[in-house]
């Protein structure tokens, strides 16, 4: 299991990779993954920018207590989980959930769960700019 | 006692700070009561909160030496 937060760019696919390679390639029958990017656009405004402000040390903690009660609640292999923070550009990645287990219920169920509960209880606050300069704070996720 | 308090996100930059040594008279005092004794009045209705990094709650207990955290809705991933 791991947890990371990244100050630059990263790149899920990579991450992915390295991630996967601790898992027994022959147990691990289902891989579900999560990528978030973010979108150039939101609640109808072009949005240029976004400062993504977190917690050092909670946010970390949390991450990790959602990562263990989903191990707890399902039968996985893996999990990784890694989050951006700073400065970010459209496009860029903001969030990658990734799980494995030996079957697709688990490995799928546990990554919406991880991915969810990371939304609504991990300490990240975004701050967006919009394309008349203007920046304002994100109040709520967006439903679904 | 004196606790470590922070601010973050929207709520940093409305009270210009990121926060603050409180200073309180005896034990005994909860997050709200900490709020309260530091802004003059209970803690708004969103707010969220964290005690020695964990999430905590209006009543949940402060002692000499913790880290408290106050902070908006968080809004990742």
């Amino acid at each position: 299991m791991t947890v990371m937060i990244h100050h630059e760019d990263f790149d899920p696919w990579d991450a992915l990779r390295a991630a996967e390679q601790g898992i027994p390639v022959e147990a691990r029958g289902a891989a579900s993954v999560f990528v978030g990017r973010m979108r150039d656009f939101n609640e109808d405004d072009t949005v240029t920018g976004l400062f993504l402000e977190h917690y050092p040390g909670m946010t970390e903690q949390e991450l990790e207590r959602i990562v263990e009660a989903a191990q707890q609640r399902w039968p996985l292999l893996g999990v990784h989980v890694a989050h951006r923070v700073g400065e970010v550009r459209p496009g860029d990645a903001l969030v990658l959930v990734a799980t494995w287990s030996a079957h697709r219920a688990a490995a799928r169920d546990a990554c919406s769960d991880i991915l969810e509960r990371l939304k609504h209880e991990a300490p990240f606050w975004k701050r967006e700019r919009l394309a008349d300069g203007s920046s304002r704070w994100v109040e709520r996720n967006t439903p679904g | 006692m004196t606790v470590k308090v922070l601010y973050f996100a929207r709520l940093r930059e409305e009270l210009g700070r990121d926060g603050e040594q409180a200073e309180l008279p005896a034990e005994g005092c909860t997050v709200a009561g900490l709020w309260e004794n530091l802004h003059g009045e209970p803690p708004p209705q969103r707010l969220m909160t964290a005690v020695n990094q964990s999430q905590a709650g209006p009543d949940t207990p402060v002692r000499d030496g913790d880290e408290v955290a106050f902070f908006p809705p968080v809004t990742g991933g």
